[in-house]
């Protein structure tokens, strides 16, 4: 069994006392001793900006061409905190209630508690850098409800939350690389970690322009590298987005947990045809306001506007009368593929919903009017006023939306369909966001900590940042006061050369396959396997299957990938194969954790393990644990399980109806 | 709705790095979707051109959906291509016809060094941005969110402000290469909170300098910048930027 | 910050040409009144006598000198600029964007250019004969002696190439001011939509009447319509 290291004592003072007795590192110390931040999302750009205000020496790294574009910034719907600024009875145990309640109860109840309790300092954090938060007319700021949740406690900046934060971030991270505490690596890729003495003593990282590989010494190193999401070829994530510094930290001995906790959001854009190279996600603030429905009939051809009130299925409605619309990501996500499969999708494909915005349009309509004072409206008049509110509150998403599809959504309802989003799983973190390897850490996206089996929206962005900010700059201290005794090690140490010499091999080795076939070809069929077999629903069989058929690949990919270019050259083609070698390795282990949990829970369905109203039915007795897994060879893991104890949360079946 | 396929020729500019001198290669795409994304397109291509032994053409991408900043292409004579407020990725092929050339050219400035092909080195903006676009505030100092009331005119103007994704398009489309509209929407943003009040004049007087150091050209007010911006960040935002810089400026002891 | 460095950074120059423009729209108005005076139909006396006092009295004559140290400063500063600016791009894009942006924004330089002859030529007409080489004196009907400007005037724009050239340099002029007028409030600082919008305004309106009435002057000459 894992120790996760949670402190004792009450839930509501455990990261209280662990505050008031954590070791400390005396500002002297910190100025001589190194740390790596690898990837500048709000985890990485959080963690090394408080970590430069610290004092610490710190290297951040990041494959963009700027930390400013870390894909955090595509998060649109908005951040949540526990203010109850609306006094609508949210509190620091609800957000936290919601939250584990939300996970499908396979999160940490400390760990979540915890996210609870700082998420009022990130708002507050946030305000006072500057992030410009949507406010109301009093000056103050504004809320709107997310899915899950029956409060309004999400914070957000229009439908660019994520990328005020990161801005936000982005510039104390950059004041902090003016004062010189922290030295910034743009185009780097880290390609592994360095381990010395059982310890994480610092990273080989590719220069993407030169392709030359350079040694990092640290103390400590921290990777915010973001989910895997991409093993699916088809998601919501950036291109570049990947696993692969999560990927070598696994292979350096760093457990992976609950891999296959995936999350696949219910509303993006849906797929057009082969060419598609990533899908576009419509923020679930959309269904605020958005109704879901499709025709009653089966196979209905009419346009959408045709087609009657009475004969739409307002299928969330309808099953989940207490939470509309506004269920948690993996119960409308299914309810949708199960809709589609049962014959009742529309458009070309039949592999969509519609999102509606009528009924909002003309219930905002008539609150202007009667706002200005407005008589004797006509019907009109009334729908132009409502578009004009829907266009403030949601305009940039329409436009996207608007680009993408060439349809007009203020006049025809959106056409959606549920795409890989998130990834719950990740580098198993004790609750100091430390790996089961000394001195290498996870925080946001990149660990497993907070979401269970499926993230509440909204939650991502308090996370990455509650782990930057506010948990970090405590527990790297309480490690690193120990460290002070050991002198730096030079890179010219033999463990730092035999890092770089195998990280070289491996790339000749890939470079000179000279086979016939693109990256980009391998890592859509990995994708299709992935998607087809461990996606939205998954089963025994599909599994073992996929796991058979991901090894096949992984051998013709080994065997007959082709990569333009040289290795010393600016060269995208080998940065990407790179990427999709690992996330070949990562795509079976997802499916052997997969079929390792014979139970459904959140994201993960197991088509044997349903309710006969077709919900997901946990198995407490045996699963209430986190599937922590340890390479032991090629095609091979350990399972390691941390027991999951509740004891302040009594476990349930998910109710939203 | 009905889709067409499109054949077209496209004029790319191909550099091997930035020591050499680079020059147009013509290529023809055929059988492509407009249903595509420009970026997609060019996935199209590049796929044909690792399958046949050539080199793909480098640009620059990752979200894809127009908010990372990252893609950059000046398509047909204009930044992120003939779409308004719009980023490359998310300009799609409805906005070509069948038969056209299309030439794409890298963002264009000496203060952004061409990397390879159409790939550039826009690392100008974040030293701009170290040299002050950011409020001195550590983690850890900040009252309550609430404390301090921000008149809503105000906040959303900020926020229209900070909009800027960063992407160069400004420095691109401007005759003078110049990164006005960049560093305004910074100084606009900052400068309409109270949270950027304390350090408003040295930070606007700071990034102008490093704006200069790097090699930017001056505004002449054309308006091209706000034209080809794909998040609209108003020109207003550089009289603004003046006027801060001459308050500054005089004030200065 | 010195002042020095205030006025010499990239938004320091532009403040130099935004406030030497403001005032030489200040000088436009002014030198457009004063020669308004030719359609008087007196036969040119109070055009003379108003050439007079500008060129009697010790505050236009103090003003004259900062106008000449302000035109200067708007030359070479912006010959400076349009040079600096140009030498950011090294390698040129082979379809440039003309879409964003009005020619005559983009071309102030040219405008500028054309300008900067018609200044040599028209001080050439009238400043260098009434401060240098003499022109003959006419008396006034209250008995005072004064250059015969206004006769100078009838002579010069007797000649069609003459008055061809003032009427281009107008329009020169014109869209010089059409992008100048507002470009230069944008620069200092005037960002207020509404002050904005209404600036432009009048800037449009300046940029046609201004270079109108001055182009009036010498066809209402070549055409006889004064005497």
């Amino acid at each position: 069994m894992l120790n996760a290291k949670i402190p004792a004592g009450k839930l509501e003072e455990k990261w209280v006392d662990y505050k008031g007795h954590c070791k400390l590192v005396n500002p002297a110390n910190k100025r001589k001793m190194e740390v790596i931040v690898v990837g500048t999302g709000l985890a990485g750009a959080s963690a090394a900006a408080s970590l430069g205000e610290l004092g610490y020496k710190v290297k951040a790294f990041c494959f963009q061409d700027s930390p400013r574009r870390a894909h955090s910034i595509a998060a649109q719907g908005g951040i949540n905190a526990a203010k109850n600024y609306q006094n609508d009875g949210d509190s620091v145990f609800r957000l936290f209630y919601d939250t584990i309640k939300g996970g499908d109860y396979r999160a940490r109840e400390g760990n979540v508690h915890r996210l609870a309790e700082v998420s009022s300092n990130i708002i507050d954090q946030c305000v006072a850098q500057g992030v410009p938060f949507a406010r109301e007319y009093g000056g103050l700021l504004s809320n709107r409800s997310f899915g899950g949740t029956q409060v309004q406690r999400t914070f957000y900046a229009a439908g660019q939350t994520g990328q005020q934060l990161l801005i936000g971030a982005y510039q104390a991270l950059e004041r902090q690389v003016a004062l010189g505490n922290v030295t910034m690596y743009a185009r780097h890729e880290m390609l592994d970690v360095v381990k010395i003495d059982g310890k994480a003593k610092g990273i080989i990282a590719r220069n993407l322009i030169t392709g030359e590989l350079e040694k990092h010494f640290g103390y400590a190193v921290l990777l915010c590298t973001g989910g895997y999401g991409n093993v699916f070829y088809l998601s919501t994530n950036a291109m570049g987005s990947n696993v692969t510094a999560a990927w070598k930290a696994h292979k350096q001995g760093a457990y992976f947990a609950n891999p296959c906790f995936t999350q696949i959001h219910p509303t993006c854009i849906p797929v057009s045809g082969d060419h598609q190279s990533k899908l576009t996600l419509m923020s679930e603030s959309l269904r605020n306001d958005g109704r879901i429905w499709v025709p009653k009939a089966k196979g209905d051809n009419r346009k959408s506007i045709d087609i009657p009130e009475e004969e739409r299925d307002y299928y969330l409605e309808r099953r989940y009368p207490a939470f509309g619309n506004l269920v948690p990501r993996d119960v409308a996500s299914r309810a949708a593929k199960e809709r589609c499969d049962a014959g009742y999708g529309v458009g070309t494909s039949k592999q969509a919903v519609y999102l509606d915005f009528a009924a909002a349009i003309e219930r905002y309509g008539k609150t202007e009017v009667s706002k200005q004072g407005l008589s004797n409206v006509s019907h009109e008049e009334i729908i132009a006023l409502g578009k004009e509110v829907v266009k403030e509150k949601y305009g940039n998403l329409f436009d996207m939306y608007a680009k993408i599809t060439g349809e007009n959504p203020y006049e025809v309802p959106m056409r959606i369909y549920p795409a890989v989003h998130y990834t719950m799983g990740g580098l198993w973190v004790d609750y100091e966001l430390q790996t089961n390897v000394p001195g290498l850490y996870a925080l946001g996206e990149a660990n497993f900590s907070d979401h269970g089996a499926n993230r509440l929206g909204a939650s991502a962005l308090m996370q990455g940042l509650a782990d930057g900010y506010f948990v970090v700059p405590y527990t790297l201290g309480n490690n690193l006061a120990d460290e002070i005794y050991n002198a730096p090690i030079p890179t010219s140490h033999p463990a730092f050369e035999a890092a770089e010499k195998a990280v070289a091999d491996r790339i000749n080795t890939l470079k000179n396959i000279n086979g016939k076939q693109s990256v980009e070809s391998f890592h859509k069929r990995l994708g299709k396997i992935i998607w087809d077999k461990c996606g939205m629903a998954r089963n025994a069989e599909g599994l073992k299957q996929a796991i058979a058929e991901v090894q096949a690949l992984k051998k013709e990919f080994w065997s007959d990938v082709r990569i333009p270019g040289e290795i010393n050259e600016f060269n995208p083609e080998l940065d990407k194969a790179n990427r999709v070698a690992d996330f070949i390795e990562l795509g079976e282990l997802m499916c052997v954790d997969a079929l390792a949990r014979d139970e459904s829970c959140g994201g993960h369905f197991r088509e044997e393990y349903q309710t006969p109203d077709g919900e997901a039915l946990r198995d407490d007795e045996n699963f209430m644990y986190v599937a922590a897994w340890e390479t032991t060879g090629e095609h091979e893991w350990a399972l390691h399980k941390e027991e999951l104890k509740y004891e302040v949360i009594k476990p349930s079946q998910r109710n939203y109806k | 709705m009905a889709h067409n396929n499109l054949n077209l020729k496209l004029k790319v500019w191909r550099q091997k790095n930035a020591n050499t001198t680079g020059a147009f290669v013509k290529y023809d795409v055929n059988d492509i979707s407009d249903e595509m994304s420009f970026l997609e397109m060019l996935d199209v291509l590049n796929e044909k051109l690792i399958v046949t032994g050539e080199e793909p053409i480098a640009f620059d991408h990752d979200c894809r959906e127009g908010i990372c900043g990252m893609c950059s292409l000046y398509i047909d004579g204009k930044p992120h291509g003939p779409w308004e407020a719009n980023t490359t990725c998310q300009l799609h092929m409805r906005a070509f016809k069948d038969g056209d050339t299309i030439t794409i050219e890298p963002w264009r400035s000496n203060a952004f060094p061409i990397v390879k092909d159409l790939t550039v080195d826009r690392g100008a903006f974040d030293r701009i941005i170290q040299a002050g676009g950011y409020v001195s505030v550590n983690t850890g100092n900040a009252v309550d969110g609430n404390s301090l009331p921000i008149n809503k005119d105000n906040a959303d103007a900020s926020f229209a402000a900070a909009m800027c994704i960063g992407c160069g398009a400004c420095v691109a489309a401007c005759k003078n290469s110049s990164a006005m509209l960049f560093l305004s929407a910074k100084v606009s943003h900052l400068a309409l909170l109270p949270q950027g009040e304390p350090e408003r004049k040295s930070r606007v007087l700071n990034m102008v300098a490093q704006m200069d150091k790097e090699g930017f050209g001056s505004c002449t007010n054309t308006g091209a910048c706000e034209a080809a911006c794909p998040k609209e960040i108003s020109i207003a935002n550089i009289a603004r930027l003046n006027k801060e810089y001459l308050r500054a400026g005089l004030t200065a002891e | 910050m010195t002042f020095k460095q205030m006025f010499t950074s990239s938004v320091g120059k532009k403040l130099i040409m935004g406030f030497t423009g403001i005032f030489l729209v200040l000088f436009l108005v002014v030198h457009a009144g004063l020669n308004a005076c030719i359609w008087a139909m007196d036969g040119g006396v109070m055009f003379n006598r108003a050439g007079h006092f500008m060129g009697s009295n010790v505050v236009p004559r103090i003003l004259e000198v900062g106008l000449f140290f302000f035109i200067f400063l708007h030359i070479i500063q912006g010959y400076m600029l349009t040079l600096q600016n140009r030498s950011k791009r090294a390698v040129g894009y082979a379809v440039n964007y003309s879409k964003g942006s009005k020619w005559y924004s983009r071309s102030m330089a040219i405008l500028g250019t054309i300008l900067l002859m018609f200044f040599v030529i028209h001080w050439k007409h009238f400043w260098v004969p009434s401060r240098i080489t003499g022109v003959e004196e006419i008396k006034l009907p209250n008995g005072v002696e004064v250059h015969n400007l206004y006769a100078v005037m009838q002579e010069t724009f007797q000649n069609i190439w003459v008055v061809v050239f003032y009427v281009v340099s107008c329009i020169s002029l014109a869209y010089h001011l059409a992008h100048g007028f507002q470009s230069a409030f944008k620069t200092i600082g005037v960002h207020n939509k509404r002050y904005h919008a209404m600036i432009s305004c009048i800037g449009y309106g300046f940029a046609i009447i201004i270079p109108l009435a001055f182009a009036m002057m010498p066809i209402s000459f070549y055409l006889h319509w004064v005497n």
